[in-house]
């Protein structure tokens, strides 16, 4: 049987020659992304926002969304939004965080059960309050900075430091883009996508790790190869492994975006667009051409201009 | 690299085989399983969100403690000083201080001396902290109590404590399996209550404080000069529960409280028909009971409730045998739910909802299925691939990761951990990633072919290589999963769990199943070329 080559062998790209286009593009991906950020801004659930999400079916039959935005309308609950939400039975209710405390978020709920009638199935109801949502933002917020240290320090103490600052920079650069695109599909930002920018963090460094792994092994064996072609030898060397780890773990994002549900599809969304799409390119274009700039190897680069 | 010694490769297999069978529980009907001894009946437990389920954080109100902490130290000054006979006026509660004015300078000192007493060190005996539950200072006659901040802590602490018993008694009444009630950090509550149809009533039982006090109407005052804003001061201003909210004019001195109620139970009434909850008082509370009745025949008093009345019968004759009921517009359930309440105990302060999570049913069952459907068609998705692109090797590949996914439920099971549909996402991602560590491996060894190495020195030299690498890349996930696993709750952190528990199994099934499996085939074929 003849087995797939989906890498030939030896491959001979140039991958460093594009970092004059790769490390512009991502420049300006990344200013473009902190634009989306602070001028079309974070789709913040309800975990960060307080409020109220109320998953409803209609056990009638398909749900009248217009006679229900009339219905809860009169609520007097401020801005309520509705969805439909995989079936036609089902709608998503989204209100906002009820002035007055925590208590004034349970009277919303109840106001809304009694006004929509007992023709309802109530999948799922989450309320968080004006204090707890402070308190999960903040939590995220300090886990995602702990783990960027934590993985720091761990590279720092199994590499050089510029390994570590590299890959720390690749990879910031990767969340700055997943936050950029979760702007733009303005995918809810909640408890689920802090998970799932950790776990992007966590791939990628996983991928840029394998790479950066070869290049130290690289760096140990060929005393004398330009940096150059050093990094270029590395990545492709690596690139079959890179390619075909990309393909199982693409295989079983798939899966989940298609059978996993709405529950989790705003998670594997972000984590496909993350780790599949940003991870992989920043692993080769991004977090091993910068170690020429972090000075990796300087005492070569003469050795290249004496060749020539 | 790939020779094993008898021994070693069987512990190997023995380890796996050991972990795996932990998993065994989980896929056998509970009756099976029920006669096994203890220690082989752990098993994976349903997240809410795929059982169905509340999950409910409640605070108690520091408010409510404070305010109540500051009035019984004002009582406590009234008291102190009145057994003095100490003249004073002013006797205020300012901010987080109780103020006092003593009439007589002459006297200001010996008030002094006597309030000082009420400063106690805090945490009894044992309490080494050196904090005391009051400062006093003194203004000339001016004396100020400030209640301090650790002593308004302690009491802080002391209402959770028994709020969560007093919520044990109530949760419990409700029938339901295995619930969770656990205190977060110092003033709050979580409640996790697996499988109810509907929550509405389990926060019905949980928000109401269910303070009961049985107090006298007030009937030589109006009531309706009350509600225009003029409240007698030993009086206050209530409304009865039911609709429409009538006014009652209540005398603030407390006859017999809820503490003295030994049992309460729902009924119906034999005249009327209608709910009921009677109740029994203990010796002193029927003392108490009996004797005001008797004073009082012909008056009103009103069954007050979380500062509603419920009802405001006419003592129609004394009540000695210390039991009686109350009727007050109930339906059966309400009836039995007051009941529920009142043989549970009252909370020693307002406990407040402020997150919940509500799964229903349905879309847990739902959930549970999208979670199987995406995990089998993922699974199958990179089995096929790594078949297609390794060939024999593929094979190996996928026997090893079907080790490590059993291996997983092993633990998971092992920990009595909760599985969520993220932790679901979690394992099928693990599936994705654990075939990494054979990719990083059979690459290398394609690599090591290439250079020229006889098969088995390639097969040793990829595998020696590629671990170090597996290593490496597997950490820096395992950090970030370990950061997840704690800042994370409920659904995240079951992600962060499986996760975790992946990439461990995924290190250790590379560093010895894959290789036992390669080892085994090469001794076996003794191969003269790779075939990968």
């Amino acid at each position: 049987m003849r087995l797939l080559r989906i890498v030939p062998d030896d491959t001979k790209f140039d991958f460093m020659r594009f970092r004059r286009i790769s490390f512009p593009l991502s420049a300006l991906l990344s200013i473009a992304a902190i634009m989306l950020y602070f001028f079309h801004g974070l789709n913040f659930g309800i975990d960060f926002r307080g409020g109220t999400l109320m998953e409803v079916r209609e056990t009638a039959g398909p749900a009248d969304l217009a006679k229900m935005r009339a219905t809860l309308g009169g609520l007097n609950l401020g801005e309520v939004q509705l969805q439909q939400f995989g079936g036609p039975s089902e709608v998503l209710i989204r209100i906002a965080e009820q002035p007055g405390g925590d208590a004034a978020q349970q009277q919303a709920v109840q106001k809304v059960r009694a006004a929509l009638g007992d023709k309802i199935e109530y999948r799922r109801v989450e309320v968080v309050g004006p204090r707890v949502s402070g308190e999960l933002l903040s939590y995220g917020v300090i886990g995602l900075g702990l783990a960027i240290i934590g993985i720091l320090i761990y590279l720092w103490f199994r590499f050089e430091w510029q390994f570590a600052l590299g890959a720390m920079i690749a990879n910031v650069h990767d969340l700055v883009l997943t936050i950029g695109f979760m702007s733009m599909a303005q995918i809810d930002f909640d408890l689920t996508s802090i998970a799932a920018l950790l776990t992007i963090l966590g791939y990628s460094l996983n991928d840029t790790v394998v790479i950066y792994d070869r290049i130290r092994e690289m760096l140990r064996r060929y005393k004398k190869m330009p940096m150059a072609d050093l990094l270029n030898a590395s990545v492709n060397q690596t690139l079959s492994r890179s390619v075909i780890t990309h393909v199982t773990v693409t295989l079983a994002l798939l899966a989940l975006l298609l059978f996993g549900g709405q529950a989790i599809h705003s998670f594997t969304a972000t984590m496909m667009f993350g780790v599949v799409l940003v991870g992989t390119y920043t692993s080769i274009f991004i977090a091993a051409p910068i170690l020429i700039y972090l000075g990796v190897g300087t005492g070569r680069d003469s050795l290249t201009s004496d060749k020539s | 690299m790939l020779y094993f010694t008898r021994w070693k490769a069987a512990a190997i297999v023995l380890t796996a085989l050991i972990v795996c069978l932990f998993a065994v529980p989980n896929f056998l009907p509970s009756q099976t399983v029920d006669s096994w001894p203890k220690w082989a009946q752990r098993h994976l437990v349903l997240g809410l969100d795929l059982q169905g389920g509340s999950h409910i954080l409640l605070e108690v109100d520091a408010n409510a403690v404070r305010k109540e902490k500051l009035e019984t130290t004002r009582d406590d000054v009234r008291r102190v000083l009145r057994d003095g006979r100490i003249g004073y006026t002013g006797l205020a509660i300012r901010g987080n201080s109780v103020e006092v004015r003593i009439r007589e300078e002459a006297s200001a000192a010996q008030a002094l001396t006597k309030l000082r007493e009420l400063s106690v060190p805090l945490g009894g005996l044992l309490g080494g902290s050196g904090q005391r539950n009051l400062d006093i200072s003194s203004d000339g006659t001016l004396i100020r109590l400030t209640v301090t901040d650790a002593a308004m802590l302690e009491r802080i602490r002391q209402s959770v404590d028994q709020s969560m018993q007093i919520i044990e008694r109530r949760v419990n009444e409700l029938g339901t399996v295995e619930p969770l009630i656990q205190r977060q950090g110092n003033d709050r509550i979580l409640v996790q209550v697996p499988g109810l149809q509907d929550p509405s009533r389990l926060k019905e039982l949980l928000g109401k404080t269910a303070k009961l006090d049985f107090r006298m109407v007030d009937v030589t005052n109006q009531v309706e000069q009350a509600v225009q804003g003029r409240v007698p001061s030993e009086d206050d201003l209530l409304y009865s529960a039911s609709q429409p909210k009538t006014p009652y004019l209540v005398e603030k001195r407390v006859l017999v409280s809820g503490g003295d109620l030994t049992d309460a139970q729902p009924g119906f009434d034999q005249r009327t028909n209608e709910p009921i909850v009677s109740f029994r008082f203990n010796t002193s509370g029927a003392r108490k009971f009996a004797q005001v009745t008797q004073e009082n025949v012909g008056k009103p008093f009103a069954i007050v409730l979380d500062n509603e009345v419920i009802s405001a019968p006419v003592i129609r004759e004394p009540i000695i045998g210390g039991s009686g009921q109350i009727s007050g517009s109930f339906t059966p359930q309400s009836a039995n739910d007051l009941a529920i309440l009142l043989r549970a105990g009252a909370l020693p302060a307002p406990l407040t909802i402020i997150e919940e999570r509500t799964v229903g049913p349905g879309l847990g069952a739902d959930s549970i299925a999208k979670g199987k459907m995406s995990a089998y068609v993922g699974a199958a998705l990179v089995v096929i691939f790594m078949l297609v692109t390794y060939g024999l090797f593929g094979l190996f590949a996928n026997i090893a990761v079907a080790v490590n996914v059993a291996m997983i439920f092993g633990v998971l099971s092992l920990l009595n951990a909760t599985l969520t549909l993220p932790g679901i996402a979690g394992i099928v991602l693990t599936v994705g990633i654990a075939v990494d560590s054979n990719v990083l491996i059979y690459e290398r060894i394609r690599e090591e072919v290439r250079a020229g190495r006889s098969p088995i020195n390639a097969l040793d030299a990829g595998f020696s290589r590629a671990l170090a690498t597996i290593l490496d890349s597997n950490i820096t996930t395992f950090i970030a999963a370990a950061v997840l696993f704690y800042i994370g709750t409920g659904p995240v952190r079951g992600f962060a769990v499986t996760l975790g528990i992946g990439i461990l199994t995924t290190v250790f099934t590379a560093f010895t199943v894959t290789r036992l499996i390669v080892a085994t085939w090469v001794r076996w074929r003794r191969p003269q070329r790779v075939p990968i």
